[in-house]
């Protein structure tokens, strides 16, 4: 197991080809002896016969084929794990660059993950109050979903991941704790400092693991870092009964990094050039979220993702999107007409809250409220797309309350301050208050018992402040179609 | 057999060199953790072999088993409630013994050895059997009776039989001596290779629908017992939500659900929703009918594969004992996914978007696997299949969209648009379709009513209507429609959202009787004819909206217990006293 190889077949980026190997195992990790000293890591990604080829975690430059010596370990990528790892600093491949040194290992993971076993898995049901409106009320996250923000480039999906992980409450209560590992793939430096500061401006940095891999670092290790941080998440959660809240950024480079490396290997391209496993590839990721029987932690992802050109249908955001559960998209209409967050509410959807809400969770009327906004936000859509064509005055009255509505809601409850923390309660009655603004005949996705609850339309506008404007006085008369 | 070692590995691909022993599709086992394989390609050269497992550690030299057979199904009592990987592996048994986590190499039995099962039998000493045949029962679970039937290859006089009595899977209970005077052994259990449909007797012409409770399936697009249908649509739009109302509410006798690369968490929805349900009819738990097969999407791919022929070759050995079955795929494209990563590996010429060109003939071999039979032992069985799809991006013009869609005759598309309105179920009225409505049509006109067909031609036919005016209306508002117009658009939205809509979480909605459909039409038709009757005496169309009762009829769903289907009575009542007053 100590032989070490000196003298390489070929370079290809980021791959060394070995021949003449013997014993190598598949997925192995490899040592790397520069000549000038310095250490490098890669993994057998490929056995043909006696042929091996390696990734290299660092990258290939300065190398030639024979000013190297290379030594099989003989075990798959592993990462030592302690709970010193809280408050810590890692590069891609799960080293200290904190300059704090090495931590104190407690047991080693495979950054590979293994499946988890459905029946073991927890049907997650928690709901976590972010205290953001649009989330709570309408993409309830909850504790151990995997839910994804699909963004665009200059949109302030980073800012609204640390309002997330700011207001969360995640009940400390229940005897378990609360950390956040972040892990940064391919980002600008100016990103991770970003989110450095804002955790320590929170107060909460000693309860944050950030495993960084800034986009000019080496793509392979790119490919290690959610693969490490998940690990150091399952370890907090699964052993440590943690509430791990796991921020990525940002699959697409991720994703851009395994496209890079597979061409580098010579394999077929799939859709617009990436692998035809890249669906597997983010599985093996985001399929790491959940909640186990034998464990009260618990591991929510929130993977941050820039759209290409805004294009929701892009393989990245569209195979995301058939793994994570639900996702909540930034609009750039709504960023440009000022309003925070841009949750673009239509396309949003979170798969798990309709068993993480209601009586018990958040309040008994929340999912009829939430089928009713997103009815009546959808009827909005086409009044103001039937406006653009015939204009706003030409419009029925039922179109233009709905035009009102649509625009209070935009500023209103869509719109809320960075700092702004909204109690469930809070927005609940928000929604029902903009509700009110619509006939009461519009409202068919609720039970009529709520709607003599929380139905007031006088009391709504008072609260608006629109008890003058002449269109919204006709409501409640209206009845015409 | 031949034993023979490891050339190279390629994520799931192996390689062995200069060893001719292996069949197609024989299983094998690979390494010293006797991975298991399928061998899916022979040279003279070189053997391929895609491993069902994490190659994870595997190296060149070590060896590789023969298991003489193709890659087979264990099938005997204990299939049902259970839940299993895409090999078989039952999943329950494997977190007992090893906690929360999957390894690779987990090397389980498929069936509970230890179980002792109370066997009836109906053959006796020198009665003649062969392959098929049922020679005993067993109550599997309180819905289910199993039917042991006699294997392959197995024909002659039984020579020796067992009493009634309890017995596990591995006791012999029947000797069977053929022409050739060899003696055969049985057992509860046979085995049986997951690529081979099991052979029917004749299949029978389709005429009974299976019926959901979901309104839009069974009056609109109906799927036949041992039809097929593909479910189309992006994430988000509600496929997983159909296939799990399918599979709660759908009158087949089993329900093998195939979760096939998708979300853990769906699984454990799944298990945990079938257990807790309790089905009207027998008041048991829907899980006593049920079988899952969860290869989540970070399983290894390969298995991913098998998934579904593990699913449907249960459904095949269900319905030889003569029951009706019905298998939820979710979702084959996840399937055509793990073929097209196979097929990269082994370096094969890719047709469309990096297909591989034999993807058509794949997904009919599936789908021809359903159908309405009478079976090798003469019962009446059937096996249904529910595929959803999963298109890249939602574009319906990709490869496995498009091939689903010449090989099966239901089409249920689903529909961003109406997904985004939170319009379940989101299915498109004008693009779906439904090639059974002729060979169903008797059924419905002789068990639920002759009106049922009328009225749905004819609600079809305002939807088409709507759709027509709503190209003006995007243009100019309905504000200058003629009043008849109105009166269509105002119908087509009670139809969309007091019928086609429904609602899965609502206790009364969730499932909802062929009768209380029908019914709903039936008022819906008659506003549409009582106002039209109004309209045409002069009378404007804002004073029939002025009344409650499109809203009336657009709630009825929710005000319509189930069981009080008389209630709609006063609906029609409503009507005449509502519209009476304008005149």
């Amino acid at each position: 197991m100590n032989l070490q190889y000196i003298g390489l077949e070929e370079v290809n980026g980021p791959l060394i080809f070995l021949d003449n190997v013997e014993n190598v195992g598949y997925e192995e990790m490899v040592e790397i002896q520069m000549k000038d000293g310095e250490l490098r890591h890669g993994r057998v990604v490929q056995i043909d016969g006696r042929k091996a080829a390696i990734q290299v975690f660092e990258g290939t430059q300065s190398m030639s084929l024979s000013n190297m010596k290379i030594k099989f370990t003989g075990k798959p990528m592993e990462i030592g794990l302690s709970t010193e790892v809280l408050g810590r600093t890692f590069n891609g491949s799960g080293d200290p660059i904190d300059g704090l040194g090495p931590i104190f290992v407690d047991a080693y993971y495979d950054i590979n993950g293994t499946p988890l076993n459905p029946v073991a898995r927890v049907y997650p049901r928690n709901y976590i109050n972010t205290g953001i409106s649009s989330i709570d009320a309408l993409t309830t996250l909850i504790r151990g979903q995997k839910l994804p923000i699909f963004s665009g480039s200059g949109m302030p999906h980073n800012e609204l991941a640390v309002q997330i992980v700011k207001q969360s409450k995640i009940s400390e209560s229940e005897g378990s704790q609360f950390c956040v590992v972040f892990a940064a793939m391919g980002v600008k430096n100016d990103v991770a400092d970003y989110f450095k500061r804002s955790f320590e401006e929170a107060g909460v940095m000693d309860k944050v693991v950030m495993y960084i891999n800034v986009s000019n670092d080496p793509i392979i290790e790119r490919l290690l870092t959610p693969r490490c941080a998940l690990s150091a998440a399952e370890y907090l959660a699964f052993k440590h009964n943690m509430h791990v809240l796991v921020i990525l950024t940002d699959i697409t480079s991720y994703c851009e990094a395994l496209r890079e490396f597979s061409s580098s290997k010579g394999e077929i391209p799939g859709r617009k050039g990436y692998p035809g496993y890249l669906y597997s590839d983010l599985a093996s990721m985001y399929e790491r979220a959940g909640i186990v029987n034998n464990s009260k932690g618990s591991v929510t992802q929130i993977p941050i993702l820039s759209m290409p050109n805004d294009d929701i249908t892009h393989p990245v955001p569209d195979l995301t999107g058939y793994i994570t559960e639900g996702q909540i998209v930034l609009d750039r209409d709504l960023f440009q007409l000022g309003i925070y967050p841009p949750i673009g509410i239509l396309p949003s959807l979170s798969r798990l809250m309709k068993d993480g809400i209601g009586a018990g969770y958040t309040r008994a009327d929340h999912q009829d409220l939430t089928n009713q906004l997103y009815a009546s936000y959808a009827k909005v859509q086409d009044a103001r797309s039937l406006a653009s064509v015939i204009g706003e005055d030409e419009l029925s009255p039922t179109d233009k309350t709905y035009i009102e509505f649509g625009d209070l809601f935009e500023e209103r409850f869509l719109s809320q301050g960075i700092d702004t923390n909204r109690s469930i309660e809070e927005t609940l009655n928000l929604g029902w208050s903009l509700l009110s603004l619509l006939p009461k005949q519009e409202l068919d996705r609720t039970d009529d018992a709520l709607l003599d609850q929380f139905y007031d339309n006088k009391a709504a506008m008072v609260f608006f402040n629109i008890i003058d404007k002449p269109i919204i006085k006709e409501i409640g008369s209206i009845k015409e179609v | 057999m031949s034993q023979a070692a490891i050339y190279s590995i390629n994520g799931p691909v192996v390689k062995v060199k200069n060893i001719t022993g292996f069949s197609m599709l024989e299983m094998v086992f690979v390494g010293n953790n006797k991975l298991m394989g399928e061998v899916i390609s022979i040279s003279k050269e070189f053997t391929t072999i895609q491993v069902y497992e994490s190659t994870t550690g595997l190296k060149p030299g070590e060896p590789v088993y023969s298991s003489g057979s193709p890659v087979s199904v264990t099938l005997g009592p204990g299939i049902i409630k259970n839940i299993y990987d895409g090999i078989q592996r039952p999943l329950i048994s494997i977190s007992e013994k090893e906690g929360v986590f999957i390894s690779a190499g987990s090397d389980v039995e498929p069936l509970d050895k230890k179980i002792k099962w109370e066997v009836s039998f109906i053959v006796k000493l020198g009665d003649h059997v062969q392959f098929g045949d049922i020679f005993g029962t067993i109550q599997e679970t309180p819905l289910i009776e199993h039917r042991l039937m006699i294997p392959k290859g197995i024909a002659g006089i039984v020579v020796e039989i067992q009493k009634d009595g309890f017995y596990t899977i591995d006791q012999v209970l029947l000797r069977v001596k053929d022409t050739s005077d060899v003696i055969h052994e049985l057992t509860m259990t046979q085995r049986w290779p997951i690529k081979k449909p099991r052979p029917v007797s004749k299949r029978l012409p389709m005429s009974i629908p299976l019926v959901s409770g979901q309104r839009i399936i069974d009056t609109v697009f109906p799927i036949a017992k041992g039809g097929t249908a593909a479910v189309p649509g992006g994430f988000g739009t509600g496929k997983t939500m159909m296939q799990h109302q399918f599979a709660k509410w759908c009158d087949a006798d089993i329900i093998v659900y195939v979760g096939c690369g998708e979300r853990g968490n769906e699984m454990t929805q799944v298990l945990e929703e079938m257990t807790e349900l309790i089905d009207p009819k027998s008041n048991r738990p829907l899980m006593d009918r049920t079988v899952l097969i969860a290869n989540t999407s970070n399983m290894p791919v390969a298995a991913r594969e098998a998934s579904i022929y593990t699913g449907i070759t249960m459904a095949e050995y269900y319905r030889d004992m003569g029951y009706h079955v019905a298998l939820m795929a979710d979702s084959t494209s996840r399937w055509a996914e793990a073929l097209r990563e196979i097929s990269g590996r082994l370096e094969e010429m890719p047709a469309e978007e990096g297909f591989p060109a034999y993807l058509p003939s794949r997904i009919s071999q599936f789908y021809e696997r359903a159908g309405y039979m009478e079976t090798i032992n003469h019962r009446v069985g059937s096996v249904t299949i529910i595929g959803a799809v999963s298109p890249q991006g939602a574009d319906f013009s990709e490869p496995v969209t498009q091939n689903t869609k010449r090989f099966v005759r239901c089409f249920w598309a689903l529909d961003k648009q109406l997904a985004y309105a939170r319009h379940y179920a989101a299915i498109n009225w004008n693009l779906s379709y439904s090639e059974y409505i002729g060979d169903l049509s008797k059924w419905y006109n002789k068990n639920v009513d002759i009106r049922f067909l009328k009225n749905r031609q004819e609600m079809m036919a305002i939807l088409a209507e709507e759709t027509k005016l709503m190209e003006i209306v995007k243009l100019i508002g309905s504000d200058v429609l003629p009043d008849d117009q109105k009166l269509i658009i105002e119908i087509s939205k009670v139809i969309r959202v007091g019928f086609l809509q429904q609602n899965a979480f609502h206790k009364e909605d969730t499932y909802v009787p062929l009768q209380k459909q029908l019914r709903m039409m039936d008022v819906i038709l008659y506003l549409n004819k009582k106002s039209s009757e109004i309209l045409r005496d002069g009378k404007t169309f804002s004073l029939v909206a002025k009344t409650s009762l499109f809203e009336k009829v657009t709630k009825m769903k929710y005000d319509v217990p189930n069981d009080q289907l008389e209630k709609f009575d006063d609906y029609f009542k409503l009507i005449d006293t509502e519209l009476g007053q304008i005149r």
